[in-house]
């Protein structure tokens, strides 16, 4: 529990200093969090993120040990899994979009019970994979729809995606589905990490703040959106300017978008040097982008050492009497 | 031997899947009786070149390290870290979310914490974080980091070897975090101080040294087979007579010595000497070796550096003897180093041919670059292409299930060739419950090194969940004889068995292939293998 509060102290004090910074501090905090602080987040990510994944590259895979999760491909007439066992580029490819778009192996997720016999039963468990789907599906689909405060003119795939996130069509503005998925499914996930006993064990300080922050940005944009109303027009401006690097900050957009701006950096800034880097990392994961044909196709070690063995002779060496007096055969008499 | 509670339900009423309040790096380890395995004889350690060799005991205080005990572990940790990717990636990426957590049978079993893979992997983990990355250093204890002391080390090394490496966890991973790869890198690093077991440490010298882990020398080796081929005699009437590091002979057979050692390894062992014979007149040409009379490699529990060690003398023998590939026998762990490292570590064995089975003409293109082929595989074959002649009958007093082992599962893939032959075999063949079969398996809970007689409580906690899905069968259908391909499993499930599901016997496959197999010249064959009446010749 201290883990969880702590976070969310830390995500509240973030809030108030943005807010009241911008509120108060006026111009001066405006351009800070608005423009300096935006623009280091981005850079640090971008270089942490590089380091990060030119620091995995650095280590080499020596071995091939692909989690073979179906029938191996053998004899002609056994069928193989291409997709949980796979042997051809294709086939890992195959994997890795089934691990990233669809979060495969966490599908197979079950719950397991110990009940009165003894009898240990395994439930499907769906609601991780689901709100896990669901979170990163509308994370994706904020992210994207955001492009139209970058890009004029709008590209017609954003437009499109504003349209289908907008379907309900509720509300002025409209509301959007994707905002509020993101808030329920991170909600989920938070208090699946609270109450559920097994998860709230594991659970590290830093496990409870990406989650704090990622439900402080969803709510911040709802409640610039629907609630506070903010000149979107103005946060245009200091987007596009942000993007074509002649910043500016335009007048009066409001304390609470600084706060959203600021989450945001804070989360990009955080990236590189946390668990967020998953994202990488699936991608390098030697247990899945590996083929499972390590019988058929040499995989080399580029540190492979010669070792020592005891070698025949010396084993002849050691036990020759026995040998000749046993009928074995002998290479020296 | 440990004080296993005879009702075994004092162990399930144990269990308690939710954990304490209690933060888990403010719970100490203590090292309980029944649940660790005893400390390796130095004698051994010494053989096999390993550093540190001296009699210690886990229950003591001191353990009697080397002063700089720290500094290696830091080095070793980050030697690894520039190896592995995997590690690396591994230490990075874990988000907590607990998919893995139940999936394991040790936590299933005793509801230990530290038995989840996630908190088995943040106890190197936090250490990683305070060693090597930058928040760690920064924030410390908040960012989930501790210093490594004597305490952290103590409880690596009693929950690392209550880890089988057995990768379930990584099945059910979203990133493929196999918690297996991170107790081999523990367990590397405990050696470079001397902290090993002696169930493993002594069988890799006897290995090394002798060609198997039983310490068996090569006369006694060939007597324990001709002793088998007596029993053969005496039972089918049929005089097999198998070679021995013979020159000339086209394949190179390699199986587990566990199973010409104890039953009920070896009725399998006495199986594959009649399948050779049955088979010699089509042209299979085959020897055995003693010096290379070990399938089963525990220096894989060791280090990747012993286990290439101990590897190395199958393609050795092989080049020696001038065969044309190699035919492995029914394992585990055996099969895992030569599906995934073999070839990598000891090959390209250019020296041998491409595996070709001389009675059916297949080819194994799977096997086409380590010319290493299962005996699985091999008998699948045969039985399609409808080379043997099978009577299904006499294994009628079967109710069989099947254990895929961990390693031919998750670190192969083998799931359909053995079932193919047990449907070819036997009449009653029987699935266990889905989510504890093929890639879903259950570990035994003896493997990877840990089935002494001291763990035996950890062993059957291990083992639980295995046996309740035996049980699961065995109340169903009346499953008494559970099939597998492992000679770890064939030693490990009988007292599991016993233990959980008494009524349950335990077979390798190709032990049911040989009751089946009609012998050219056989006599009437009353008993099966283990002298027990064929069904309807009962009395
Ligand atoms: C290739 C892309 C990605 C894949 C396959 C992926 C997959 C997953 C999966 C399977 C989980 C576990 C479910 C859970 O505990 O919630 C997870 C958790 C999480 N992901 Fe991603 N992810 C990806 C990219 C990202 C990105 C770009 C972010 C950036 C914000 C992100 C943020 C998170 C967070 C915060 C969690 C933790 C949720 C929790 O604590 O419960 N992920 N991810
Ligand atoms: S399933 Fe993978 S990411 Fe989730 S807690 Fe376990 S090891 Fe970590
Ligand atoms: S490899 Fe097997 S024994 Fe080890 S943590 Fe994973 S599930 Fe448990």
């Amino acid at each position: 529990m201290i883990k969880c509060m702590f976070s969310l102290t830390v995500v509240i004090i973030l809030a108030v200093l943005a807010f009241v910074g911008a509120e108060t501090a006026g111009f001066k905090a405006q351009f800070l969090f608005g423009i300096a602080i935006p623009y280091a987040a981005l850079l640090i990510f971008v270089i942490g993120v590089l380091n990060r994944v030119i620091g995995w590259a650095r280590s080499p895979v020596p071995f091939a040990i692909p989690s073979t999760c179906g029938q191996q491909k053998s004899l002609p007439w056994i069928k193989p899994a291409n997709l949980d066992n796979p042997t051809t580029t294709g086939g890992v490819f195959g994997r890795m979009f089934l691990e990233v778009f669809l979060f495969r192996s966490l599908f197979r997720n079950t719950k397991t019970q110990l009940s009165e016999g003894p009898k240990i039963s395994f439930n499907l468990e769906i609601f991780l994979w689901l709100a896990a789907i669901a979170f990163h599906a509308s994370f994706f689909t904020v992210l994207a729809r955001h492009l139209r405060l970058f890009t004029e003119p709008v590209p017609s795939v954003i437009q499109l995606l504003e349209k289908v996130d907008g379907m309900l069509q509720v509300g002025v503005p409209g509301i959007l589905l994707s905002g509020f998925v993101l808030l329920a499914a991170v909600s989920y996930l938070l208090l699946r990490r609270i109450i559920e006993p097994q998860v709230n064990y594991i659970s590290l300080t830093q496990d409870y703040f990406p989650l704090f922050l990622i439900i402080g940005i969803a709510a911040s944009g709802i409640l610039m959106r629907h609630i506070f109303k903010i000149d979107v027009i103005g946060a245009k401006q200091l987007a596009m300017g942000l993007v074509t690097f002649h910043p500016t900050i335009p007048e009066g957009i409001g304390g609470i978008f600084y706060v959203h701006v600021f989450f945001v950096s804070v989360l990009l800034a955080y990236f590189p040097f946390s668990k967020l880097m998953h994202m990488g990392g699936i991608f390098m994961s030697p247990t899945r982008n590996l083929p499972g044909n390590t019988r058929a196709v040499r995989h080399v070690n580029p540190w492979n050492y010669p070792v020592h063995t005891h070698t025949y002779e010396e084993y002849e060496e050691e036990f020759r009497g026995k040998m000749i007096e046993a009928g074995l055969p002998v290479e020296k008499e | 031997m440990s004080d296993l509670p005879k009702n075994s339900n004092e162990l399930i009423e144990k269990i308690d899947y939710n954990p304490s309040k209690k933060g888990w790096m403010d719970v100490p380890v203590e090292i309980r009786k029944g649940m660790y395995c005893y400390a390796s004889n130095p004698k051994s350690v010494e053989y096999i070149g390993l550093p540190n060799a001296r009699p210690w005991n886990p229950l003591d205080d001191d353990w009697k390290l080397p002063v700089n005990w720290k500094e290696i572990v830091h080095n070793a940790f980050k030697e690894r870290l520039d190896r592995f990717r995997s590690f690396k990636v591994f230490m990075d990426i874990c988000v907590r979310c607990g998919a893995c957590a139940d999936k394991c049978h040790f936590f299933i079993g005793t509801g230990d914490p530290k038995n989840m893979p996630v908190l088995r992997a943040e106890l190197l983990r936090s250490v990683y974080r305070n060693d090597f990355t930058t928040a760690g250093k920064i924030f410390g204890k908040v960012a989930g980091a501790r210093e490594l002391t004597m305490d952290v080390l103590k409880e690596w090394w009693y929950y690392f070897f209550q880890c089988t490496e057995c990768r379930r966890c990584s099945v059910f991973c979203p990133y493929g975090i196999d918690t297996a790869e991170i107790t081999i890198m523990a367990r590397e690093i405990f050696n470079l101080l001397g902290l090993n077991i002696d169930w493993i440490a002594t069988p890799t010298a006897n290995c090394y040294r002798t060609g198997n882990h039983l310490g068996i020398q090569p006369h006694a080796f060939k007597e324990m087979i001709e002793f088998f081929v007596d029993d053969i005699e005496e039972k089918t009437g049929v005089v097999v007579e198998p070679s021995f590091n013979r020159k000339g002979a086209d394949i190179l057979f390699i199986t587990p010595s566990g199973d010409v050692f104890a039953d009920p390894g070896t009725y399998t062992a006495m199986g594959y000497l009649m399948l050779f014979h049955y088979l010699k007149e089509q042209g299979l040409n085959v020897t055995w070796s003693t010096y290379a009379s070990e399938g089963g490699n525990f220096g894989f529990f060791t280090s990747h550096e012993l286990m290439k060690r101990l590897n190395a003398k199958m393609y050795a023998e092989a080049k020696r003897l001038g065969v044309k590939w190699i035919l492995g026998g029914e394992c585990g762990h055996m099969w895992r180093v030569i599906n995934q490292y073999m070839d990598t570590m000891n090959g390209p064995a250019d020296f041998l041919e491409d595996p070709v089975s001389p009675i059916t003409g297949t080819k194994f293109e799977n096997a086409k670059s380590t010319k290493m082929v299962h005996i699985s595989e091999f008998t699948a074959d045969l039985i399609y292409h409808g080379k043997l002649k099978l009577d299904k009958s006499r294994n009628d007093n079967l109710k069989v299930t099947f254990h895929d082992s961990c390693n031919t599962s998750r670190g192969m893939g083998m799931f359909d060739e053995p079932r193919y032959i047990i449907n070819n075999v036997c009449n009653h063949f029987y699935e266990m419950p889905k989510n504890t079969i093929r890639e879903q398996t259950f570990c035994c809970g003896s493997g990877s090194g840990l089935n002494a007689g001291e763990d035996m409580e950890l062993r059957m906690c291990g083992g639980l969940p295995r046996a309740n899905a035996v049980k699961y069968v065995h109340e169903k259908f009346g499953v008494n004889m559970l099939a597998c391909v492992c000679a770890i499993d064939r030693a490990a499930l009988p007292p599991l068995m016993d233990y959980w599901v008494p009524g349950v016997g335990v077979t390798g496959i190709t032990e049911m292939v040989a009751n089946a197999l009609i012998m050219p010249g056989e006599k009437e064959r009353t008993v099966n293998l283990r002298d027990e009446p064929l069904p309807g010749m009962e009395e």
